[in-house]
């Protein structure tokens, strides 16, 4: 079996990592919290690269979620990249940009829908969506490679110039379209 | 800030709010996040203002959001205040605070050894977890135990040195103190803060 099956990636002729890449930069971001998911992989090694951006790799996802305010108390715009089941982790502490007015915005890669081989990918990615809305999180879903430039432009707009908890969903469908129907 | 002004309780523990205050005192543009509970009085008690963000939630999310604060404004002193149940919490971010070693974040536990705000119940640290342990061996290579009044004048001037990052897990008396609020709205308190760093054009970025 290969690795593939288990971990959805891109295609290596995909450019929408290219393209969240570069709005992260038109945004402005400067700090990046993650816990790395292979339909990330390249998104993550482009701000890796980036200088002007501090990439921090988290224990786990909820710190992201304390570590964004933080970086809003000192005037710095930041994101949280993280797979589905990482939601799961920042539910309580949802209620720190909620209580406080703050952006967060936050890129989610979809696991636990199309295509997935791992039972326990099934749960949390089946209940992404209702968990982050049921704490008030806006949520917008990309299900095309198309969809997902414009998808977390406005996931972006919306958590800095409303002050909230905002998140794009990256379908399964757009990230391992060359894993389906194993 | 003389030893004196640094008192020990009956049980021969530091009183915390001595501690607190003598951290805060002649702070200059120290940015300070207290922790859930206790600690968020406490630093609302040495003086409640803009430098100040008491938490009044979040549990777990103090030392990260000192991490991303201290990013923000690498040239401001960014001290975290908070207490063992709460970092407990959020333990693996003494790992992630690591590996970013930001040379102005300092991160303060006040360890009374119990979860104060619920009933005093033990924590895991009145087992003998040693908190300053676990981040030297996260990789905060100043990570010190502070028992007496000498250590916390010696502590408060580390803070200071800027030679980040640095921990330190404070054996405190474990006494309730009476509650002092700091401002319940917490759009206020990140606004207040917000302004004194960036001024009037944090409200328009």
């Amino acid at each position: 079996m290969q690795r593939d099956t288990l971990e959805s990636a891109p295609d290596a002729a995909a450019d929408w990592p290219d393209q969240i890449y570069g709005l992260l930069k038109q945004h402005g971001i400067r700090q990046v919290a993650l816990v790395p998911d292979a339909g990330h992989a390249r998104l993550i090694r482009r701000c890796l690269a980036d200088n002007d951006m501090q990439v921090v790799t988290l224990t786990t996802e909820e710190e992201g979620i304390a570590m964004l305010f933080g970086a809003w108390l000192g005037g710095e715009k930041g994101v949280l990249l993280m797979q589905s089941s990482g939601v799961g982790n920042c539910i309580n502490m949802l209620s720190v940009p909620i209580a406080h007015r703050t952006p967060c915005p936050m890129i989610v890669t979809m696991r636990g829908e199309f295509g997935e081989f791992n039972p326990f990918q099934v749960p949390m990615g089946n209940a992404t969506g209702a968990v982050l809305e049921a704490m008030g999180t806006l949520v917008k879903r990309a299900d095309t490679p198309e969809d997902v430039a414009p998808t977390v432009d406005a996931t972006l707009r919306l958590a800095f110039n409303t002050f909230r908890p905002t998140a794009t969903l990256i379908g399964q469908r757009v990230i391992g379209a060359k894993t389906f129907g194993k | 800030m003389s030893l004196d002004a640094i008192e020990l309780a009956k049980s021969g523990r530091l009183e915390r709010r001595s501690v607190v205050r003598a951290l805060l005192a002649e702070r200059g543009d120290m940015l300070a996040i207290g922790g859930l509970g206790a600690p968020a009085w406490d630093i609302t008690a040495a003086g409640d203002g803009p430098l100040n963000l008491p938490l009044w939630g979040g549990m777990g999310g103090a030392a990260m959001m000192g991490l991303g604060l201290a990013l923000a404004q690498p040239s401001r002193r960014v001290l975290v205040i908070t207490g063992d149940g709460e970092m407990l919490m959020g333990i693996g971010s003494l790992a992630t605070i690591a590996t970013k070693q930001p040379r102005n974040l300092s991160v303060v536990v006040l360890d009374n050894e119990h979860y104060g705000e619920t009933g005093m119940q033990e924590t895991a640290t009145h087992h003998g977890v040693d908190l300053a342990g676990m981040a030297r061996a996260a990789g905060i290579t100043d990570s010190r135990r502070v028992d007496r009044p000498d250590e916390v004048l010696a502590l408060r001037d580390a803070i200071r040195g800027g030679a980040g990052p640095l921990f330190a897990q404070v054996k405190i008396d474990d006494a309730s103190l009476p509650l002092v609020l700091p401002p319940r709205e917490a759009a206020i308190l990140q606004a207040r803060m917000r302004e004194a760093i960036l001024g009037p054009a944090a409200h328009l970025q």
